[in-house]
C-alpha cells in the first residue's frame, strides 16, 4: 500500500520534472486565478469591515423633552429594548449629556462660558437605539415618532443619508466581489483548459512508459495516478506560492487600508485567517489540477 | 490453459477479415510458434490473448478466464501473469537495463526490498548482468532484446507470448535469444513465439500452429515451417 503510494507520488514529480518549462507556465496560469480569488477574499473581508464600522456608527437618537420625567424615560427605554429589532440601547441622562458636552468642547471658551452663566442644564436627556440590521432604523424610528406620548418628546433623529451611504457601499463591494468572481472562472477555466494540455503532452511524451505499463499488467490507478498526481502537485505548488507571496503585500498595503476602515487591520486577519485562506487557495488549486487531469485522462487512457 | 475458441476478428465493419473460426488450445508448458507471412493475423492473436482487443465473434480463455468478454479492469490481473516481447524491444530510453527491468516489478506493485533480487536474478538468466547499468543505446540488438526478455520474465508469468522477437536480429542474436526462450520454456513457462522466420522454426522443432490469410492452415506438435 505504502510502496504503490511512493510509487504514485514519484512518478508524478518525475513527470513534473520531465516537462518543467511546461510546469512552470501552466502554474503561472493557475497562480493569475489564485492571485485574483485572493484579491476577493482580501477586498471582501476589507469591505465587510468597512461596513460593518460605518452600521455601528449609525443610529437612532430620541431627545426628550428638558422636564420629562425620568422614570418615564426609563419606562420608554424598557419598551425600546422589548423590541425584537433592537440590538442596543444607550440611555444618557441630562447631566450626562452635559458632562459629554463639555468633555468635547473643553477647548472652546465661549461655550464653557456660557454654560457656566446658564442657571440650569439646558440639554435634553437621550436614548441612542443601535438595531440589529440597518433597514430596521426607519421601523424603530417610525415607532418611537408614533407611539412614545408627545409631551417626552423633543426631536426623534434619525440621519436617512447614512442608510443611503450603505445601500450604496454595499451595492459598490457586491458588484466589486461578482465582477472579481466572474473574472476568476473565466481565469479559472482557462486554467482548467492549460493544465488538460498540460497533462495531455503529459500522456503523450510517457506513451512508452504508459503501453509498457499496460503490457507487464499495471493497475489502472497506477497508469492514470501520476497524471492525476501532477494535478495535485501544481495545486499544492501555486497554493503555497500564491500564500507566501500574499505575506509581503499584505504588510504592505495594510497601512494604507487603516486609512480607509481605521478598525481593520489587515495584517492581523491575514494572520488569524491565513490556515483557512490557504485550505481554500488549496481547494480551488487543487480542484482545478484534478478536474483537469480526470478529463484529459479519461479522454486520452483508455483501459 | 489457453483456449481460441471459434474466434474471427474483423475491422472497418466486417470489410477486413484479420482472423477467421481460429480454433486451438495451449496446454501449460508447451511452446509453440505460431507462424504465417506478414498480415497472415498471428500479431492479432497476441492483442487478443493480452486483451489489447477483443474478437468479433467467438471465445478467447486464459486459464479460467475468459479473457475476451473481461472487463478492462481486471485485465491488468490477467497480463500480470503474461510477459510480452517484441519485435522492436521497446525499452525506455532513459532507464538502464536494470531500471527497465526493475521498472515493470514496480508498477506490479512488488515490494522495494524483493525487486533488487529479482531484477539481478532475471539479468542473469539471459546473460546480461554485466550490462544492468548499461542504457538501451549502449547494448547491441540482441542484448536490447534479452533485456527485454528480462523484464518479460522478471515477475515470474505463467505464459511469454514473443512476437517476432527475432525480426530485427542477425542470426547469431537470433540464436541467442531463442535459446533463452528455450531456458525459460524449460523452467516450466509457457511460451508462444509468432514468427515468419524459417530457420528459427525449423531448429526448434515444436509445435507449430501456421497460419495463411486469417486461417489456421496446420496444428503440428513438432513440425517445421512449410510453404504456404
Amino acid at each position: 500500500m505504502f510502496t504503490n503510494i511512493y510509487r504514485l507520488i514519484k512518478y508524478s514529480f518525475q513527470s513534473f520534472w520531465r516537462q518543467k518549462l511546461l510546469s512552470f507556465a501552466t502554474m503561472v496560469v493557475i497562480l493569475l486565478v489564485l492571485m485574483v480569488f485572493q484579491g476577493i477574499f482580501i477586498f471582501g473581508a476589507i469591505g465587510d469591515s468597512a461596513l460593518q464600522s460605518i452600521k455601528d456608527k449609525i443610529d437612532v437618537s430620541l431627545f426628550f423633552a428638558v422636564d420629562a420625567p425620568e422614570d418615564e424615560i426609563l419606562a420608554v427605554k424598557a419598551d425600546v429594548e422589548g423590541l425584537d429589532v433592537v440590538k442596543e440601547v444607550e440611555y444618557i441622562s441630562r447631566a450626562e449629556a452635559l458632562e459629554l458636552f463639555r468633555a468635547r468642547h473643553t477647548s472652546d471658551e465661549t461655550i464653557t462660558q456660557a454654560l457656566d452663566e446658564l442657571d440650569e442644564n439646558p440639554l435634553s436627556a437621550s436614548l441612542n437605539i443601535k438595531t440589529k440590521e440597518t433597514e430596521q432604523l426607519p421601523v424603530v424610528a417610525a415607532y418611537l415618532n408614533n407611539l412614545v406620548p408627545e409631551h417626552l418628546v423633543d426631536e426623534v433623529s434619525y440621519n436617512e443619508d447614512n442608510k443611503a451611504i450603505i445601500d450604496r457601499l454595499t451595492a459598490i463591494i457586491t458588484a466589486s466581489e461578482v465582477v472579481g468572481i466572474i473574472l476568476a472562472l473565466f481565469l479559472a477555466i482557462v486554467a482548467v483548459l492549460v493544465v488538460f494540455n498540460t497533462v495531455l503532452l503529459g500522456i503523450y511524451s510517457n506513451r512508452d512508459e504508459i503501453s509498457i505499463m499496460r503490457w507487464v499488467g499495471a493497475s489502472n490507478i497506477f497508469i492514470r495516478g501520476p497524471f492525476m498526481g501532477l494535478g495535485v502537485i501544481y495545486g499544492f505548488l501555486t497554493a503555497t506560492i500564491v500564500m507566501i507571496a500574499s505575506i509581503p503585500i499584505v504588510y504592505m498595503i495594510a497601512p494604507y487600508v487603516v486609512l480607509f476602515v481605521p478598525d481593520f487591520d489587515l495584517v492581523v486577519w491575514f494572520s488569524s485567517h491565513f490556515i483557512l485562506l490557504y485550505l481554500s487557495q488549496i481547494a480551488i488549486s487543487v480542484g482545478i489540477g484534478i478536474i483537469s487531469s480526470i478529463i484529459a485522462v479519461n479522454r486520452y487512457l483508455d483501459a | 490453459m489457453i483456449t481460441f475458441e471459434n474466434v474471427s476478428k474483423q475491422y472497418d465493419d466486417g470489410r477486413y477479415t484479420a482472423l477467421e473460426d481460429i480454433n486451438f488450445e495451449i496446454k501449460p508448458k508447451e511452446f509453440v510458434s505460431i507462424v504465417g507471412r506478414s498480415g497472415a493475423g498471428k500479431s492479432t492473436i497476441i492483442r487478443l490473448l493480452i486483451g489489447e482487443e477483443r474478437p468479433t465473434t467467438g471465445r478467447v480463455l486464459f486459464g479460467d478466464d475468459e479473457v475476451s468478454t473481461m472487463h478492462p479492469r481486471d485485465l491488468p490481473r490477467v497480463r500480470r501473469s503474461i510477459g510480452t516481447i517484441f519485435q522492436n524491444y521497446r525499452l525506455l530510453p532513459r532507464k538502464s537495463s536494470y531500471e527497465n527491468v526493475a521498472f515493470a516489478l514496480e508498477v506490479a506493485g512488488v515490494p522495494e526490498r524483493d525487486i533488487d533480487d529479482m531484477v539481478r536474478e532475471s539479468l542473469d538468466l539471459v546473460g546480461l548482468s554485466d550490462k544492468a547499468d548499461n542504457f538501451p543505446h549502449e547494448l547491441s540488438g540482441g542484448e536490447a532484446q534479452r533485456v527485454a526478455m528480462a523484464r518479460a520474465m522478471v515477475n515470474h508469468p505463467h505464459l511469454i507470448v514473443a512476437d517476432e522477437p527475432t525480426g530485427n536480429l542477425d542470426p547469431l542474436n537470433t540464436a541467442d535469444v531463442i535459446k533463452v526462450l528455450e531456458q525459460i520454456n524449460d523452467l516450466g513457462t509457457t511460451v508462444i513465439l509468432t514468427t515468419h522466420n524459417k530457420d528459427v522454426v525449423n531448429k526448434l522443432n515444436r509445435r507449430v500452429i501456421q497460419l495463411d490469410g486469417g486461417h489456421i492452415i496446420r496444428d503440428v506438435a513438432k513440425g517445421k515451417y512449410m510453404l504456404a
